[in-house]
């Protein structure tokens, strides 16, 4: 047994792990008693991918590729590649991921089992939206392909399936072609709701990418910065300014380094170190701003954090989002830095895709046992009354009735699960 | 720039060897990967080309402790160029409570462990040292430093190698050519995958394959993979018997 946790580091528990290396035996590997569950880099927050007391299947060791066309940007690859090693590959080449969260440190197949999205929902929908086939193995032993043409009913099941429906050992993903690794981005600071809202719907469409991060303290007279970018379209490999914005920019380090230092003070200096203006950057400190911080998540020290991410529908957007960020500024447990941002109106590909239209909210909470899960149900309050959702991959506490109304194709999505896959979610959220 | 190079893998399939094969084709190179299932082998090829579509990758599988075999292929390969770097990685960790039990379990553990890459070193070593350039390394192990009574067999064949490598670095001496002796500690590779749940800290392979690859860009007789091993097995090593024995390793 070893001790395993998640990104929000709120426990460690004991799993049986067993690491699959080669995918034309996996289903051999899975054929075992008790129930499994497949494990990426467990960069979800809470108990998505976590299986305490049972197995584990690692996948970090499924780490090929299988084809590259140059012409298409079609990309076959083992489920546990990381997005990190597609963009090394593919960015040389002219091509990149079409959608990429906020850390390049995950594998394909947990990618595809959350559905995950990035800052350009707008435009390119969510990660399963890419994908044109996958291999999924089932611990029957049975092995099916399923994509958006063939057999799609298994195919919306596992798209966001959170690993529920069988282990995914290959995936074939469309790349989207561009010049170089460069953006054109802007920095915009703003103050209040409003003006979010007229900056984001202003900003869809000419900028393929917008974000915002804000300073929660202040509540729903909000302070933050808005970022937007497009992709350059020319090839050059130098950016126009100076040195490589990559290196000129700076994350909230001083928030990992001085772990005295106050949050209220880590935010300010945060947003202050993010020049307002336009430049010319290269697309990783643009799309993973945390990932030069590693172990960031440490900072909340021994007991962890949560993360809240919800999303609201578009006519409730304005009134639940004011709520919520009055709540939690009232409450002064915590979240100084959040994430803000609107998802485009599209259909997900997922039975249980978290993007639906509307505006979606992260919040970070240190662990502060009783108190932090009292505010998270007076959130919940907020995200069931205006008809929101939770996003699976960062919860570990969301009561199941929230779950059952926020996820209306709950019940066409059982009948694809597989009986030897459980989860510590599943089990709290699904009843085994 | 030159000439591509040309790698030859033994044991290609290896995890070990593969991540190494992946630091060394972040250039275009001519590598020949050598192994005993076919199947196996076209899917490390593949990836590789995936990385790196300017190199040419062949795969060829063979019988290990076939000396006439091991022989035919490294003078064919040999004969397309001289060697830049040649690694032999095969290998694989048997159950000790078994081959003292099964004397055919035994002799299979060692000959795979111990006589056939010695072969291989032998057939690449009479190319590589006369060309008086290139690099020949064989994985070992921190395991065949000193003998434990829970993977002796292991630990005999791999030290085996230990000898023999010197052998040949004596040998060579005057060569351009330097001939490496790797030894890697624990490791998360297929090898070790039914130990991962003994609590046992595994060294990522990916690390590993870089220390190791740096190692042979250097040409030093001994690389320890991760570098903490060879302090470990240094002490290890010195211990006293009376101690050593007391140990439960
Ligand atoms: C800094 C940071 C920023 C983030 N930003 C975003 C963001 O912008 N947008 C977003 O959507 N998410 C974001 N996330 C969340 C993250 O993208 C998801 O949690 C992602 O699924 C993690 O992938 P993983 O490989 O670590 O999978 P894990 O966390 O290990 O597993 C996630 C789920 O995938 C399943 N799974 C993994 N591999 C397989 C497989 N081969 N077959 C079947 N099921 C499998 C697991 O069982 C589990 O249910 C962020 C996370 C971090 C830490
Ligand atoms: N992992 C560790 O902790 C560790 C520690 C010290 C030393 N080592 C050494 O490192 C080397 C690489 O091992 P690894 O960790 O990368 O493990 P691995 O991935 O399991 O590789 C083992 C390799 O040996 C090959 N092999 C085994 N038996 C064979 C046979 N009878 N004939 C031909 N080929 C055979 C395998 O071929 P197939 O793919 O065809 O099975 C595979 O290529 C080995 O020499 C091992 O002893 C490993």
């Amino acid at each position: 047994m070893v001790a395993v946790s998640s990104w929000g580091r709120l426990g460690h528990w004991e799993h049986q792990v067993a690491p699959l290396h080669d995918r034309s035996r996996i289903a051999a590997d899975l054929a075992t008693h008790g129930s499994g569950l497949a494990y990426g880099m467990g960069r979800s927050y809470g108990d998505v991918c976590l299986n305490p007391g049972g197995k584990l299947w690692t996948t970090r060791n499924l780490d090929r590729f299988i084809r590259f066309d140059e012409e298409s940007g079609v990309l076959e690859c083992e489920a546990g590649v990381l997005l990190r090693d597609i963009q090394q590959l593919a960015v040389p080449r002219g091509w990149m991921l079409p959608v990429t969260p906020g850390t390049c440190f995950v594998t394909v197949g947990g990618a595809i089992a959350n559905d995950v999205h990035g800052k350009n929902h707008h435009r390119l929908g969510s990660f399963g939206d890419h994908v044109s086939q996958l291999r999924l193995v089932r611990t029957d032993g049975s092995q099916l392909d399923c994509g958006p043409d063939n057999a799609p009913d298994w195919f919306a099941a596992t798209i966001g399936g959170m690993g529920l429906t069988g282990v995914i050992t290959t995936a074939t993903l469309q790349l989207r072609r561009v010049c170089g690794p460069w953006l054109e981005t802007e920095t915009i600071p703003f103050h209040g709701l409003d003006e979010f809202f007229r900056l984001a719907d202003g900003s869809e469409e000419a900028w393929e990418y917008t974000v915002s991060w804000i300073d929660c303290l202040s509540g729903s007279g909000l302070r933050g910065i808005f970022l937007r970018g497009n992709h350059a379209d020319d090839e050059s490999t130098v950016p126009p300014v100076g040195k490589p914005s990559y290196l000129g920019f700076t994350p909230p380090l001083s928030l990992v380094n001085r772990l005295t230092l106050r949050p209220a003070n880590g935010a300010y200096y945060f947003l202050h170190r993010l020049a307002a203006g336009k430049k010319r950057e290269d697309y990783r400190p643009f799309f993973y701003p945390l990932d030069r911080l590693a172990d960031w998540n440490r900072m909340y020290g021994p007991r962890g954090f949560y993360q809240y991410q919800c999303v609201l529908p578009t006519e409730q957007r304005q009134d639940a989002l004011s709520a919520l960020l009055d709540e939690t500024a009232k409450s002064k447990t915590g979240s100084f830095l959040a994430v803000l941002k609107t998802f485009g109106e599209r259909q997900s590909p997922g039975m249980l895709s978290f993007p639906r239209p509307g505006a979606t909210l992260a919040l970070d909470f240190p662990n502060r046992g009783e108190e932090t899960l009292a505010l998270m149900i007076r959130l919940d309050a907020i995200v069931g009354e205006a008809g929101g959702r939770l996003y699976p991959a960062k919860d570990a506490r969301m009561p199941q009735q929230l779950f059952e109304s926020g996820y209306p194709r709950l019940q066409e999505f059982l009948p694809f699960r597989d009986a030897g896959i459980s989860s510590a979610l599943s089990r709290r959220l699904l009843g085994r | 720039m030159g000439e591509q190079q040309r790698i030859i893998v033994i044991g290609a399939t290896s995890a070990i060897a593969e991540h190494c094969t992946r630091l060394w084709m972040s250039s275009p190179a001519t590598v020949l990967l050598v192994g005993r299932d076919e199947a196996r082998l076209e899917r490390v090829a593949d990836d590789l080309r995936v990385r790196s579509p300017a190199s040419a990758i062949t795969c060829v599988a063979i019988d290990f402790c076939d000396p006439v075999a091991i022989r035919t292929l490294v003078d064919d390969f040999a004969g397309g160029g001289a060697i830049d770097i040649a690694l032999i990685a095969h290998g694989t960790l048997p159950d000790q409570q078994q081959c003292q039990q099964d004397l055919v379990a035994c002799r299979d553990a060692m000959e795979i462990n111990s006589l056939s890459p010695a072969l291989f070193m032998e057939a690449l070593a009479g190319h590589m040292g006369p060309a008086n350039r290139g690099r020949l390394a064989v994985i070992g192990s921190v395991a065949g430093d000193r003998g434990r009574r829970s993977n002796y067999v292991y630990g005999a064949s791999k030290s085996l190698l230990d000898r023999y490598a010197q052998g040949l670095q004596h040998r060579f001496a005057q060569s351009g050519c330097r001939i490496c002796l790797v030894k890697p500690g624990p490791t998360a590779t297929p090898m070790t995958a039914r130990l991962t749940d003994e609590g046992l800290a595994l060294a990522r392979v990916e690390d590993v394959a870089q220390v190791i690859v740096k190692g042979i860009v250097k040409g030093k007789p001994v690389i320890y993979a991760p570098g903490k091993w060879a302090l470990i097995m240094m002490v290890i090593r010195h211990l006293p018997r009376f101690i050593f024995n007391r140990l439960d390793i």
